[in-house]
């Protein structure tokens, strides 16, 4: 997952569909999400490699529509209803996550047990 | 512990019963002819007569040495230094203990650099007089340059006046044993220009009886302008050449490893020890015998090893065989000596953490008892009369409760032997006089300061042999290793040089101090 800024990078990625959920006048997906290209990429306890400034799943609300949909702690968020999240700020990406008009969210994430995954099938 | 308190203090009557015989003997030799008695057994304090050693007779030394260990060295004055090669030292060694009386030595040079001095002072006067007193008739008369040229030569002879006396003639505190070879050196040189000066003008004045005593004062004047070079080229050599740093002492006491860095310049070997004991008088703290790094218990076992007899009829190879024999065993036993001692000095610690506790409240308390009488202040009135004192009386009066605790905290830490009686009167007497907190007058106990501090200062000098494997007068060089001995420790001395340092420049625009937040939000969606 390590990236270096203008090589093609290649991952190994899950789609996940969450449902956002009404509750009272906001709609909320049920997670956390942080990292950044404005923000530091050294705090960062999920990344591998520490110069990484993508979006990270930072917590996940136990019942809530993301954890339903099967999104995991520790994930890096890839693209967002098609829109690219591995150079965005902070902000940027949480305004991407919460538009009101949608009512649904697709992701594209990736961990590294996906990769784990994907070799061991490989080898069988 | 406590039941210490039973037997110790002052009251020399009370232990008597119950001290050993060794003890006994020991504190017969300290007994005074006038001598307060107490009860037995009890707690109270008594004064002694001043002279007494603060101990009692059941003193925790190890050894019994003599109180007096730091003088009763042989008797010399000024700080002597006699050299020995190491190839010398058996056969030098026995002249060393001898004792020496006050030394004509030490005066030798000053007086040999005060004549040479008076006679190259003396000599320009004589050139300028003697054609007076022989051929004045005959003289061809000078006019005002000559007597610019007096102003000048008496101005420049009083100049070499007192620059000699400050050179040549000041009595030094240490006296080496070879020859300081720059002042030696300076003194022939001095020696070889008065006499090819007083040469040439035996053989072009005196002689053909010289007419022009312009030319005889100006001869003069070269000569002296000739000595204040010379005097200049001293002044460099014995005096700036060696305040430029350019070598890094270490200095290591060999007994307990204390030890110091110093910066010195070039020196030679025996000037930098001078420094070096300069130095050790007052930044080392006091060299105490009674300090041992492993305390007796754990020492004495650590020595009881296995005896190893071999049955063998043939002896060649015995000795090697028996000792690898024994280092094998000994490394075999299972060695729980490390444990004893964490727990002896952990031990140890707790007890003068104790004592100094005891010590600091007592003194507190001591103090409390006596305030300054002002001026102003109305000595006594007739319903509460009060007695007025000196401060000698006043530490007389506030010594008693704090005695025991100071002794057996003197104890504790093994400076019994620094501390006598009469040394801490005095020393409560001086804090009374200048208004000193009880935390002043205790600096000095709680702990040991520089050697200097414990000088009596009488007219015999320390006595210190530099042993060295080269010769003294060489100039000090990297890897040079030296030591300075006295009767019971050495100060080994290492030289290193100081490293070459090369500096660069980097300029800082201010301008270019900018900061920015390190952000690490988490927001939830």
């Amino acid at each position: 997952m390590s990236y270096i800024p203008g090589q093609p990078m290649t991952a190994v990625a899950q789609r996940i569909e969450i449902q956002k959920l009404r509750q009272g006048d906001h709609l909320i997906l049920g997670f956390s999400i942080g990292g950044g290209i404005d923000q530091d990429p050294g705090q960062n306890p999920f990344s591998e490699d520490k110069t990484d400034k993508g979006i990270y799943v930072t917590r996940i609300t136990p019942g809530g529509p993301a954890d339903v949909a099967g999104l995991v702690m520790g994930d890096k968020i890839l693209q967002v209803n098609g829109w690219d999240m591995t150079m965005v700020t902070h902000d940027q990406a949480r305004k991407r996550l919460t538009k009101k008009k949608e009512d649904v969210v697709r992701l594209l994430v990736t961990r590294k047990s996906l990769e784990k995954a994907v070799k061991q099938s490989m080898s069988h | 512990m406590d039941n210490e308190s039973q037997y110790s203090g002052y009251s020399y009557k009370s232990s008597h019963s119950r001290s050993s015989r060794k003890h006994r003997d020991r504190r017969d030799r300290h007994r005074s002819k006038s001598r307060d008695g107490s009860s037995r057994g009890d707690k109270s304090v008594t004064i002694q007569t001043p002279g007494e050693p603060l101990l009692d007779a059941e003193s925790t030394r190890g050894d019994d040495r003599d109180d007096n260990w730091g003088e009763t060295t042989t008797v010399v004055t000024g700080t002597s230094e006699h050299s020995i090669s190491n190839e010398d030292l058996t056969r030098v060694s026995k002249e060393l203990e001898e004792t020496t009386p006050l030394e004509c030595k030490r005066f030798i040079g000053p007086a040999l650099g005060g004549c040479l001095s008076f006679f190259a002072l003396v000599t320009p006067l004589a050139f300028l007089i003697l054609p007076q007193v022989l051929w004045r008739d005959a003289l061809e008369p000078c006019g005002t340059p000559c007597e610019g040229l007096y102003v000048s030569l008496a101005f420049k002879l009083l100049v070499l006046l007192i620059s000699s006396w400050a050179l040549f003639l000041r009595p030094s505190r240490a006296t080496l044993p070879r020859f300081f070879v720059f002042r030696c050196l300076l003194m022939v040189l001095v020696f070889l220009f008065v006499a090819s000066y007083w040469l040439f003008y035996g053989v072009r004045v005196l002689e053909p009886r010289e007419r022009d005593y312009r030319g005889i004062v100006e001869y003069a004047a070269s000569l002296v302008d000739a000595l204040l070079f010379i005097q200049y080229l001293a002044l460099v050599l014995l005096e700036v050449r060696h305040l430029q740093p350019a070598f890094c002492l270490k200095v290591v006491r060999s007994t307990d490893g204390a030890s110091k860095f110093y910066n010195v310049g070039h020196l030679s070997i025996q000037r930098a020890a001078v420094w070096v004991l300069d130095r050790y008088y007052s930044d080392f703290s006091v060299y105490n015998p009674a300090v041992l790094n492993l305390p007796k218990s754990i020492l004495s076992k650590k020595m009881t090893g296995f005896k190893v007899y071999s049955l063998d009829e043939n002896t060649t190879n015995n000795s090697t065989g028996q000792s690898r024999a024994m280092i094998a065993a000994a490394a075999r036993r299972r060695d729980n000596s490390h444990n004893e001692f964490y727990y002896e000095e952990a031990e140890m610690e707790r007890r003068t953490r104790k004592r100094k506790a005891r010590l600091v409240v007592a003194v507190e308390e001591a103090f409390t008892h006596i305030k300054r009488l002002h001026d102003d202040e109305v000595a006594s009135s007739p319903k509460h009369p009060r007695e007025v004192m000196d401060p000698r009386e006043a530490a007389q009066a506030i010594f008693a409760p704090m005695a025991r605790a100071m002794q057996k905290y003197l104890r504790t830490t093994r400076q019994q032997a620094f501390h006598s009686m009469e040394s801490i009167l005095t020393h409560l007497q001086f804090c009374i006089t200048h208004n000193m907190t009880p935390k002043a007058f205790l600096e000095r106990y709680l702990t040991p300061g520089p050697t200097m501090q414990y000088q009596q200062q009488n007219g015999r000098g320390r006595q210190w042999t530099l042993v060295s494997e080269e010769p003294v007068t060489s100039a000090l060089r990297q890897g040079l290793i030296f030591s300075l001995r006295r009767l019971d420790f050495s100060l080994v001395v290492t030289v290193t040089p100081l490293p070459f340092l090369r500096l660069g420049e980097e300029f800082i625009d201010p301008k270019s101090h900018k900061f920015v937040m390190r952000l690490q939000s988490e927001t939830s969606v």
